[in-house]
């Protein structure tokens, strides 16, 4: 039997939860004709300032948007603070893991994570072995993925320490729903997360190498135009002041990056990269990257520039990997994990294995390198050619594989084309972490546009809601 | 600044400047075509644009004729022809699109209007008076571009860059143009004939936005050596090369006052400009017209080259 669903806003034909009883007033009362308004105001604004979501090779337009459902999502202020001092506390673990796994492996030393989890991991760079890294902070921006099942029930899906992104459809739907319903935002008090960019250049400012002197000059670097996130990059560099690199901008002489300026060589300090690992230095990993800078990762060992996130950081947001973390909580800060992560079997384990393959048709079966909605398995809603098949592609490889429980995602109300009806949703803050680890009040609702579908990922025509956080 | 930066602000400006100078082109060769006295004529006014636009190579491999349909179709729209208005925008958006961080909101906005509105133009949509709609609206856009680049950019590097690239291209178009007239020698002060030059000339005028300015400067009728004077020396004509070549010095001028250091092209700029501030029209003619704007156009590409080198391009 599925289990009851728990709606954000509260139940058909209930009393609305206190935080949305205002929003449902007024959503009772404004006429579906002045919203459909709205979202196409909404829809030109995003089109003329250009915040595209490029998907290539798929035909048609290859820079879309990504829906944005304009009925805020909200959060009581002891939710969220709730919730933050959980975020907190799971992405200083996090940092202290990598730190760990690079360095004294004290972990693996404890057999708390299994070493072969870790060292055999595709995504641990063993180029990071004994590299000191200021604050010892490995994932400066960090983007956790959370979903909720009932009213004090939150669950850690999915741990994103590489490159999270989408912050900048949180600071862009802000501004929207500010310009679309000021009368809202006179009735609420909505904690403001606009001071998110100046954050993030203060943490990342707070990373530069030891040996720099001056104020250090931070850098967003992305592979370019054609990339699906390309907008992000750019707002991000927009909003910090800070130059938006390309591999080629950059040069490295003496293990000193540069970036080519018009009044000569500039020397950078610290990259806020978003370009992947294998791509970033052909000498060091793929010889054929044509994004990278030749020599880089050697000036970045000499501790001449800084990355963030640090190269290596993946094997946090590996998935057989997140099913430790509330242990690391327990091993490395002493404390009690606040954020529960959901059950989770790994498929490389002889017993887990054997359930998940009874169960396959209840269960959601993940790829452990996969993002994005793909290579994934939604059992209940699968046919039994696709589980069949999924099942044969697990008996050979079931190490690549984790399996979870179908969660009962919460729903809140989303304007849609039948009209204001429930929608699944997630949640991802980002947490930013230099000399100190802070998260502004709020994140990326993602939302299922279809009804039923659990999918929210915007690969796979998900949308976004604002996310308000009350203040108390 | 990032050099790349640089070079992609000056060629958004070089390439939103080309293709309101494409329309400009195809505008006054359209209404030429329309005179009676043209129809008479042997004269090729199609012909001719395409040599004006340098791009007679290129559409003879493409075309078998320069019929009206040919050229707005190779001008406008081709995209085998990177000089096209259509790749003129598409470029200009997609520099724009890798900088956008050093572009004002006004500018990107601009930019990303005019390419999202370019797909509803193409040949059908451009056929008899859809064509004056068609070059109205590049023409708008491009002014709209260029407006918004002086109204709201901040003085310095970026901004220098970006009207360094207008000048640059300004002054070779309007080079151009005028060199289609350079096998008509008439004598000192002599009126313009009858008929078709008349109207070559006119157009000319017209093709800069020039007609009414002329008249109010010379109020003496259109006479060739006026005419080459007034697109040629006049500082005071935003599209003749003394104004290029005055704005190019002093966008220079404020690049080096910034970054405290001069170049080879500083050199050269204030020497293509003294020449013109302090040129006569008669030299123009005792060198042959076509023989100094041919030089112009090669110094001018020159010092485009002398730029890049400088800043790294």
């Amino acid at each position: 039997m599925a289990p009851a669903i728990f709606d954000e806003m509260g139940a058909e034909g209930a009393e609305p939860r206190p935080a949305y009883r205002v929003l449902k007033d007024w959503l009772d009362q404004i006429p579906l004709d002045v919203l459909t308004l709205r979202r196409e105001e909404a829809e030109t604004f995003f089109r003329r300032i250009g915040i595209t979501f490029a998907v290539y090779g798929e035909g048609g337009d290859p820079e879309r948007i990504i829906p944005y459902d304009i009925i805020p999502r909200i959060l009581e202020a002891a939710e969220w603070e709730q919730i933050s001092a959980g975020l907190v506390q799971r992405v200083n673990a996090l940092n202290a893991f990598i730190a760990d796994v690079y360095g004294a492996q004290e972990i693996l030393k404890a057999g708390i994570v299994p070493s072969e989890h870790v060292l055999l991991n595709e995504t641990y760079r063993h180029q990071m072995q004994g590299v000191q890294l200021p604050h010892n902070v490995y994932t400066h921006i960090a983007g956790i993925d959370m979903v909720r099942v009932g009213p004090e029930e939150f669950y850690v899906l999915e741990d994103n320490c590489r490159t999270p992104s989408g912050v900048s459809y949180m600071l862009e739907n802000r501004e929207i729903s500010m310009r679309l319903f000021p009368d809202l935002f006179e009735r609420y008090h909505v904690a403001p997360v606009d001071h998110y960019c100046d954050d993030l250049h203060h943490t990342l400012a707070s990373v530069a190498p030891r040996n720099c002197e001056s104020d250090p000059t931070v850098v967003v670097m992305t592979p370019g135009i054609y990339n699906s996130a390309y907008y992000e990059h750019s707002f991000l560099a927009d909003q910090m002041g800070v130059e938006l690199v390309e591999g080629p901008d950059l040069y490295v002489k003496d293990d000193i990056v540069y970036m080519r300026t018009t009044q000569g060589p500039k020397r950078v300090d610290v990259i806020y990269r978003r370009v992947d690992d294998d791509f970033l230095d052909p000498l060091a990993f793929r010889a054929d990257s044509a994004l990278g800078v030749p020599g880089i990762m050697q000036a970045y060992r000499a501790g001449n520039v800084n990355l963030a996130n640090a190269v290596g950081a993946g094997i946090a947001d590996d998935k057989a990997i997140y099913t430790y973390v509330p242990k690391m909580v327990e091993f490395y800060l002493g404390e009690k994990p606040i954020l529960k992560n959901v059950p989770t079997w790994r498929c490389g384990e002889k017993d887990d294995l054997a359930y998940v393959k009874e169960h396959l048709a209840e269960l959601v079966v993940k790829e452990v390198h996969g993002s994005g909605g793909y290579g994934m398995l939604v059992g209940p809603k699968a046919t039994k050619e696709e589980i069949a098949k999924f099942a044969h592609a697990l008996e050979k490889a079931p190490e690549k594989y984790i399996a979870q429980p179908t969660l009962a995602l919460s729903t809140c109300p989303t304007f849609v084309n039948e009209g204001v009806a429930p929608r699944h949703v997630d949640l991802r803050p980002f947490i930013l972490s230099g000399r100190e680890t802070r998260v502004v009040p709020g994140g990326l609702t993602r939302v299922a546009m279809r009804e039923g579908s659990l999918v929210v990922n915007s690969s796979q025509g998900g949308g976004t809601k604002d996310t308000w956080v009350l203040k108390s | 600044m990032l050099s790349r930066t640089a070079d992609n602000l000056y060629w958004i400006s070089r390439y939103m400047e080309r293709a309101e100078n494409l329309a400009r082109i195809l505008r006054v060769t359209d209404r030429l075509s329309l005179m009676p006295a043209i129809a008479e004529s042997d004269g090729n006014e199609w012909h001719s644009t395409i040599v004006v636009a340098g791009l007679e190579d290129m559409f003879y491999e493409r075309y078998d004729e320069a019929t009206p349909e040919n050229v707005i179709s190779f001008l406008a729209f081709d995209p085998e022809n990177p000089s096209s208005v259509r790749n003129c925008i598409e470029t200009a958006r997609r520099n724009g699109r890798a900088v956008r961080t050093a572009l004002t909101t006004e500018q990107w906005e601009t930019l990303n209007t005019t390419w999202l509105e370019l797909p509803g133009w193409n040949e059908n949509r451009v056929r008899g008076s859809g064509l004056n709609r068609f070059l109205d609206w590049v023409k708008d856009r491009s002014l709209l571009f260029h407006g918004a680049t002086v109204a709201t950019m901040l003085r310095r590097d970026s901004y220098f860059f970006s009207r360094l690239g207008t000048f640059i291209e300004r002054a070779d178009n309007t080079a151009r143009i005028v060199d289609v007239k350079y096998h008509i020698l008439l004598p000192e002060q002599a009126e313009v004939g009858g008929g078709i030059d008349y109207y070559q000339w006119a157009s000319i005028l017209r093709a800069v936005s020039g007609y009414r300015s002329y008249n109010s400067v010379y109020r003496q009728g259109l006479k060739p050596w006026l005419i080459v004077e007034f697109l040629t020396l006049r500082e005071e004509m935003p599209r003749s090369l003394a104004s290029c070549s005055l704005g190019i010095k002093e966008s220079l001028d404020h690049l080096a006052d910034e970054y405290g250091q001069r170049h080879e092209c500083h050199r050269m700029a204030g020497q293509i400009h003294s020449r013109l501030r302090f040129g006569q029209v008669d030299d123009i003619f005792r060198q042959g017209l076509h023989e100094f704007l041919s030089e112009h156009i090669e110094n001018n590409n020159r010092l485009a080259y002398e730029i890049s080198r400088a800043y790294l391009f």
